[in-house]
C-alpha cells in the first residue's frame, strides 16, 4: 500500500532548520492497523501528513500504490485525499456552522454525486457511528465523543482505502476513548481498511497489529 | 454543499455579515444619494438653461461685449411735450428700443454661416432688446433748470411744489424672434397660456407675445396694445415657461424683422441658437464655428451651465466635489472593511480550510466558497445600500430644497421680473429663478449601486480567496496544532 524510502522532511523555523523526519523507510501493507507512538515533536504528525498526501518530502519518495506523492501536483493530491484517504483529527475539526450531517456531507463535496445521494450516504455514515438521531445538531451541541464520531463518519463516508487518525482520543475521557477506539477497530475489521493511528496512549498501542516508534524524526519498529 | 455552507456561514457569523453589509450599504447608499442629487442638480440646471435657450439648443453664438453700454438718455428739445402754463411745467413722454445692456448685436449673415457648418441641423436667431419709456412732468424753462434724464438717474422725481419735476421710467425686455424658423430658440421652451404664439405669417406685423407673469403685473391681456418705441403692438398671446419653476427668457416677443427695424439694428441679431446632429459632434461643431466666426463667443450647453450661479451652483459644486470625494472615500472605506474582514475571516478559519483541504477540497473549491460568501455579503450590502439611498432620496424629495439659480447669460437676454417703473440704470438684472430640487431615481443608478456592491464583494472575495488558496493544508493543520 505505502512504501516510504529515505524520506526526510525539514522545516525552516526562526533561521533554524528543524528535521521532522530523517531518512525514514517504511512499508505498510493494505488492511494493516499500524500505531505510531513517540514524544511530542518527534515527527508523528509529519509522518501522518506524508502518508495523507498533505505534504511533500524534502528528500526521498512516498509511494501510495504506484504513485509517488512527492511528485504529484496539488490538484492530483487533493483528488487522492478526496477519494482514497480519510482523516480523523485530535481536535475533531468539524465545521462549527454546519450540522453533523452537513459536516459528513462536506467529505463528499469534492465527489461528483448528487445532493440526494450525498445526503443518503451521510445519513448512513452517521448511522454506522451511532449518531443518526444527532444529524441536525451543530458540533457545539454534541459531546466530544459525539463530535469525534461525526469526524469518523466524515472520514469513512467516501469509502476510503486508508484512514489516518492523529491522536483521535487525545481530547476524550477514558470511557469515550475506549468507545472511539472500539469503533475505529470495528470499522477497520468490517471494511478492511488500512488504519494508521498516531497516539501517545499505550492502551491503544497494545491493540494494534504493528507498532512504530518515532523520535527526533527517526522511525523504528517497536517491540 | 456550496449553497448550504454559504448560508450557514453567513447566518452563523451574523455580526461580521452585518458589519460588512452596513459598511457596504452606507457607501452604496451615499453613492445613490449623491448620484440622485447630482442628477437633480443637472436637471435643474437644464431647466434653467432651457427656459433661456429653449429646448434642443446645443450651442449658442453671441458677440462678447467689448465696452460698457453708451449713453441711453432721453434728450428733449425746448418745445417738446405739452406745456401747462398755469403750473409752469411741461409734460413729456418718450419711448425707445435699444439693444439689451450687455449684448452686442452682430450681422445676421452669421446665421447662414453657422448653418453651413457640417453637423449643424438647425439654427435660429434672436435680437435681445430693451424697451424703455419715459413719462413725466418737468418745470418749463425759466422756472427751473432743464431736465435731462440719463443713465444712472433715479427712478423717479418728486413734486416739491416749487418747480420740481415728476417723472417715471418703465422698461421691459423685448426679444426679436425669428418667426420663420422656430425649431429651436427661447420660444421652444414656452407654453401658450392664452391666444397664440408667434407664427411665420407674423413677419412684418406689429404683434407681440407676452410672458404671462409680465402681462399679469402690467395688467395686459390678449387683444390689448403695448407701445414700443412709439409703435403700438397688438398682444396676440401669452406664454409661460414649460417649467413651473422657471420664467421665460424675455418679457415679450416680437417678430425679428420688426424688432430690427424698430431698434435701428437692421440685419442684426444678438444670439444664434444652434442644434447639432448628435451630442458627440458638439465639440467639433463648436471648434468649426469658432473658426468660421472668429469674433463670436461660441458656448456649449455645458459651458452655459457653468454660468449659472446662486445656491444651485453651490449645490452643483458641493455634489461635484464634496459629494464625489465623500462617496469615493466611504466606498473605499467600505471596500477596505470588506477586504479586512474577509482576510481576518480566512485567518480565523485556518483550521477549517486546512481541514477541508485535508478531506479533499481543491483550492478552487475553497476559493469559490470564500469568494461566494464575500459576493453575497456585497450583494446584501448593495440591497441595504439601495434601501439607504432610496430613503435618502425620499428625504431630499420630501424636504424639496429650493435653490436659486442666477444666470449670467440673462444679461444678454434681460427679463423676468415683471413690469414696473425702473430707472435707466437698471443694467438688465440677471435672471434669478427658484428651482425645487428633485432627486430622480434611475435604473442606471440602481444598477451602478448593485455593480459597486458586487465589485466590492468580488474584490474582497478575490483577496480572501487568494489568502485561502495560499494555505498549505499541512501548514494550516500544523499551525493549529
Amino acid at each position: 500500500m505505502y512504501q516510504l524510502t529515505g524520506v526526510t522532511k525539514t522545516y525552516q523555523s526562526r533561521r533554524k532548520t528543524v528535521v521532522a523526519l530523517s531518512d525514514v523507510d517504511l512499508s505498510i501493507r493494505e488492511g494493516e492497523l499500524v500505531v505510531v507512538q513517540g514524544p511530542t515533536g518527534g515527527g508523528k504528525s509529519t509522518l501522518l501528513q506524508m502518508l495523507g498526501a498533505l505534504d511533500r518530502p524534502t528528500d526521498g519518495t512516498v509511494l501510495l500504490g504506484d504513485r509517488s506523492l512527492g511528485t504529484l501536483g496539488d490538484g492530483r493530491l487533493a483528488s487522492i485525499r478526496a477519494t482514497e484517504i480519510g482523516f480523523v483529527f485530535q481536535g475533531f475539526n468539524l465545521i462549527p456552522t454546519l450540522t453533523a450531517r452537513e459536516n459528513v456531507e462536506a467529505g463528499l463535496a469534492p465527489l461528483k454525486i448528487s445532493s440526494a445521494e450525498r445526503r443518503r450516504r451521510a445519513t448512513e455514515a452517521l448511522e454506522s457511528v451511532g449518531l443518526a438521531d444527532r444529524a441536525t445538531h451543530l458540533p457545539a451541541e454534541l459531546s466530544g465523543g459525539q463530535q469525534q464520531r461525526v469526524a469518523i463518519a466524515r472520514a469513512l463516508v467516501k469509502e476510503p482505502t486508508v484512514v489516518l487518525a492523529d491522536e483521535p482520543t487525545g481530547n476524550l475521557d477514558e470511557k469515550t476513548r475506549d468507545e472511539i477506539i472500539d469503533l475505529l477497530e470495528g470499522l477497520w475489521r468490517e471494511r478492511g481498511l488500512t488504519l494508521v493511528i498516531v497516539t501517545h496512549d499505550s492502551a491503544i498501542a497494545k491493540r494494534a497489529q504493528r507498532r512504530l516508534q518515532i523520535e527526533d524524526g527517526v522511525l523504528s519498529e517497536a517491540v | 454543499m456550496f449553497g448550504t455552507y454559504l448560508i450557514r456561514e453567513l447566518s452563523g457569523r451574523r455580526r461580521q455579515t452585518l458589519i460588512i453589509a452596513i459598511g457596504m450599504g452606507l457607501a452604496v447608499g451615499l453613492v445613490i444619494l449623491v448620484n440622485g442629487v447630482s442628477a437633480g442638480v443637472r436637471n435643474a440646471q437644464s431647466t434653467v438653461l432651457q427656459s433661456i435657450y429653449g429646448v434642443g439648443t446645443d450651442i449658442t453664438i453671441s458677440q462678447p461685449a467689448t465696452q460698457a453700454a453708451g449713453n441711453r438718455g432721453f434728450d428733449f428739445g425746448g418745445a417738446e411735450g405739452s406745456e401747462n402754463a398755469a403750473a409752469g411745467s411741461r409734460t413729456l413722454a418718450r419711448s425707445r428700443l435699444d439693444a439689451a445692456i450687455g449684448t452686442v448685436p452682430f450681422s445676421v449673415t452669421a446665421v447662414s454661416k453657422a448653418r453651413a457648418v457640417s453637423g449643424v441641423t438647425a439654427t435660429s436667431a434672436t435680437l435681445a432688446l430693451q424697451s424703455t419709456t419715459f413719462t413725466g412732468t418737468i418745470p418749463t424753462p425759466g422756472t427751473a433748470p432743464g431736465a435731462h434724464a440719463g443713465g444712472g438717474a433715479t427712478t423717479g422725481g418728486g413734486t416739491d411744489g416749487a418747480g420740481g419735476s415728476s417723472f417715471s421710467v418703465a422698461s421691459f425686455s423685448v426679444s426679436g424672434s425669428d418667426v420663420s424658423n422656430q425649431k429651436i430658440g427661447p420660444l421652444t421652451a414656452v407654453k401658450v397660456t392664452a391666444g397664440r404664439t408667434l407664427l411665420a405669417s407674423d413677419v412684418g406685423k406689429n404683434v407681440i407675445v407676452l410672458d404671462s407673469a409680465y402681462a399679469a403685473t402690467a395688467s395686459l391681456a390678449v387683444g390689448k396694445t403695448v407701445a414700443i418705441a412709439g409703435t403700438d403692438f397688438t398682444v396676440v398671446g401669452l406664454v409661460a415657461s414649460t417649467s413651473t419653476s422657471a420664467s421665460t427668457a424675455s418679457n415679450s416677443y416680437i417678430p425679428l424683422d420688426v424688432a430690427q427695424k424698430l431698434s435701428g439694428l437692421t440685419a442684426q441679431v444678438s444670439t444664434i441658437y444652434v442644434k447639432a446632429a448628435s451630442a458627440s459632434e458638439i465639440p467639433r461643431i463648436q471648434s468649426a464655428l469658432t473658426t468660421t466666426l472668429p469674433k463670436a463667443k461660441v458656448s456649449t450647453q455645458a459651458q452655459l451651465a457653468s454660468t449659472v450661479s446662486g445656491s444651485l451652483s453651490t449645490a452643483s459644486g458641493l455634489v461635484a466635489n464634496l459629494g464625489l470625494w465623500l462617496s469615493a472615500l466611504v466606498l473605499g472605506a467600505a471596500f477596505l472593511i470588506a477586504i479586512l474582514f474577509t482576510i481576518s475571516g480566512v485567518t480565523r478559519r485556518t483550521r477549517e480550510f486546512g481541514t477541508l483541504k485535508a478531506i479533499g477540497w481543491s483550492n478552487a473549491r475553497v476559493v469559490r466558497q470564500v469568494a461566494g460568501e464575500s459576493l453575497i455579503q456585497g450583494i446584501i450590502g448593495g440591497a441595504v445600500g439601495i434601501a439607504i439611498g432610496l430613503i435618502g432620496i425620499a428625504i431630499v424629495n420630501s424636504v424639496a430644497p429650493r435653490l436659486s439659480a442666477t444666470t449670467a447669460v440673462a444679461r444678454t437676454l434681460p427679463g423676468g421680473d415683471g413690469a414696473g417703473d425702473r430707472g435707466f440704470g437698471r443694467a438688465a438684472a440677471a435672471l434669478t429663478t427658484n428651482i425645487t430640487l428633485s432627486a430622480p431615481i434611475t435604473i442606471s443608478v440602481i444598477l451602478l449601486a448593485v455593480g459597486l456592491a458586487i465589485a466590492g464583494g468580488l474584490l474582497a472575495g478575490a483577496i480572501g480567496g487568494w489568502r485561502a488558496a495560499r494555505l498549505r493544508p499541512a501548514e494550516a493543520l500544523r499551525s493549529i496544532a
